[in-house]
């Protein structure tokens, strides 16, 4: 029976020769991670399993989401997950200063890779597809069973082929891809499916890329997004110190739901305007419109807060001003990507031009902390999300962007076309 | 198990944000978070919703966020099912996993108005609004569901694996 590369992984888990879409399976864990929201919350519910993680090599806590502390019952959330994982002993320790956000540390390790099994408490935790490995978000109780028994159970999902191929022109990034194809199939476009990426127009994408597009699957209603694995993501294992994997392929007959055929070079800098991501604009309906001026912009996050969204960032922003009421808070979603900013001269940039120039953390992108939004105000956000509410005031508008197009946005003070403001990378 | 109780009425895409915010989320304690449940779409919600209340909604109910705390919130505000056209999986996996009964009819969730009077019987499937008689029919709990729900949810399921 001929399977997508989702399902192959799957039966590997589950010790299976073959499952079929629907089948109800339980496949073991490579690995199981939470944060400081959803991780507290799993620490009694271990407890009732017995109080021990299955493998201390495979359970990860990482302090990402209020952390720095923004007030105190965080803080207490944040001491009771840190001293659960000191406890159990864990090889993986999180603590603040020394990692990052969840999304992007755990790649940077090494610690997920080409054909694992993992779950994370935290809707983003599709992003690893980008390193070919299947990877899905759960809930609290999910995550806890899992950091107790090592297994969970799923049903087999079917699965969405996205074809790319032709070339991204010089200021599409992965983020104006992924937009595209949410707003073409819609927020459950894919819901309870896999969105499996193939085709030539993959080697025409960075792996900083693929994660944005992975990050965002869920964003389509996605149980998983994946990418076939390939010399740039052998690469990217190879220096973030993976030895060992194992490489599935889907078989050229797998079935699919649907194909969606998406052209890389016909694609156009892409807003999502509030309030849901599948809300596309390209760049060229929103100059023909009138200006919507903003009010902050963040550049970061699981979803844009890596190496290469800071260089495209910094890249449209050198030699130019943040525009003089717009605040700009940067991220850097770990603190190698943070200490690759200082190195290579991008910090200078960032502060010269007028951002604040930030330690890593999701705080704005959930309205958590570190840039929460007033009533009525705009935000143009590298961000996942742009529900109501999501980054302050239910009243704020969000409108979720590429780090150029970001960028070219700060400059203007409003949504603004990178293309026009250039940069170069 | 039943439900018999008054209608909150919502559109599509009702997501975690909304259920309960973020800015709800440095408590995961039930009672807490229930007093945020809606607030940013639905302020008086919490005010009105009642024991036994039932929820109905369009399609992709409980998008975004993994937070457990959504389902959590709602089922201490005293709602006792949820009905909608569709839910994006993370929620559902986690309302099993709580043991919050959701159900998927879409006849329902376009001909049940908000304040109508409902019942919903959970073994069967079968929803009634007494308000305009009208009978729907949705698909009860899969077998595996059971399973889980009989263990009384999925730590106990575990627990009861790991002898």
């Amino acid at each position: 029976m001929s399977m997508t590369m989702t399902q192959k992984i799957l039966a590997a888990h589950a010790g299976l020769e073959e499952v079929h879409v629907g089948q109800l399976i339980e496949a073991k864990l490579d690995l199981v991670m939470a944060n400081d929201i959803t991780g507290p919350m799993a620490l009694p519910i271990i407890k009732q399993m017995g109080g021990n993680v299955f493998d201390k090599d495979k359970v990860v806590f990482v302090p990402d989401h209020f952390v720095p502390n923004k007030d105190i019952k965080s803080a207490e959330n944040a001491k009771a997950m840190r001293e659960y994982a000191i406890e159990q002993k864990l090889t993986n320790l999180m603590i603040q200063g020394k990692c990052g956000v969840e999304h992007a540390i755990l790649p940077e390790r090494g610690l997920v890779y080409s054909g694992m099994c993992i779950i994370g408490a935290d809707s983003h935790t599709c992003t690893y597809g980008a390193l070919g490995a299947f990877s899905t978000g759960v809930g609290t109780t999910d995550v806890a069973a899992g950091m107790a028994a090592g297994t969970a159970w799923f049903r087999v999902p079917s699965a969405i082929k996205i074809y790319l191929h032709g070339k991204p022109n010089r200021y599409i990034s992965g983020k104006d891809v992924i937009l595209h194809i949410i707003d073409r199939i819609g927020v459950d476009g894919a819901l309870y499916q896999s969105m499996e990426f193939t085709g030539p127009g993959v080697a025409e994408l960075s792996m900083d890329d693929r994660f944005t597009i992975c990050n965002m699957a869920i964003e389509a209603g996605g149980k998983n997004g994946i990418f076939p694995v390939d010399d740039k993501a052998k690469e990217y294992m190879l220096e973030a110190g993976v030895k060992e994997y194992d490489i599935y392929v889907a078989d050229e007959d797998a079935e699919y739901e649907q194909v969606v055929d998406v052209d890389l070079g016909a694609i156009r800098p892409t807003v999502a305007f509030p309030h849901l991501p599948g809300n596309g604009h390209t760049i060229d309906e929103i100059e023909a419109g009138e200006k919507i001026y903003i009010d902050q912009v963040v550049i970061g996050s699981c979803t844009n807060g890596r190496m290469e969204d800071m260089r495209k960032a910094a890249a449209v922003l050198k030699g130019h001003k943040v525009a003089e009421t717009v605040r700009v808070m940067v991220l850097p979603a770990t603190q190698k990507i943070f200490l690759q900013c200082v190195h290579e001269g991008l910090v200078d940039i960032f502060v010269e031009a007028g951002c604040a120039f930030n330690t890593p953390s999701c705080g704005p992108c959930m309205g958590g902390h570190m840039g929460v939004l007033a009533k009525g105000e705009k935000c143009v956000s590298t961000t996942n999300r742009n529900f109501v509410g999501r980054m302050g005031d239910t009243e704020a508008l969000i409108y979720l962007a590429s780090p150029e197009t970001a960028a070219a946005s700060a400059i203007a003070g409003y949504i603004a076309n990178p293309e026009k403001v250039g940069g170069n990378h | 198990m039943n439900a018999h109780g008054t209608v909150f009425k919502y559109g599509d895409n009702v997501d975690t944000d909304v259920i309960i915010p973020a800015r709800y989320l440095n408590s995961f304690d039930a009672k807490e978070l229930a007093s945020h449940a809606m607030v940013d779409i639905d302020p008086t919600f919490v005010e009105r919703v009642k024991d036994g209340d039932i929820m109905v909604a369009g399609k992709n109910f409980g998008c975004g966020s993994s937070r457990e705390h959504a389902p959590l919130a709602l089922k201490t505000a005293g709602v006792a099912c949820v009905i909608a056209k569709s839910y994006a999986r993370i929620f559902y996996r986690n309302a099993i996993n709580i043991g919050f009964a959701i159900l998927e009819c879409d006849a329902a969730a376009d001909g049940i108005n908000d304040g109508d009077e409902v019942k919903v019987d959970f073994d069967t499937g079968k929803i009634v609004d007494v308000t305009t008689g009208v009978e729907y029919q949705a698909e009860a709990f899969p077998p595996f569901m059971q399973n889980i729900i009989k263990e009384g949810g999925l730590v106990n399921y575990i627990n009861h694996k790991k002898g």
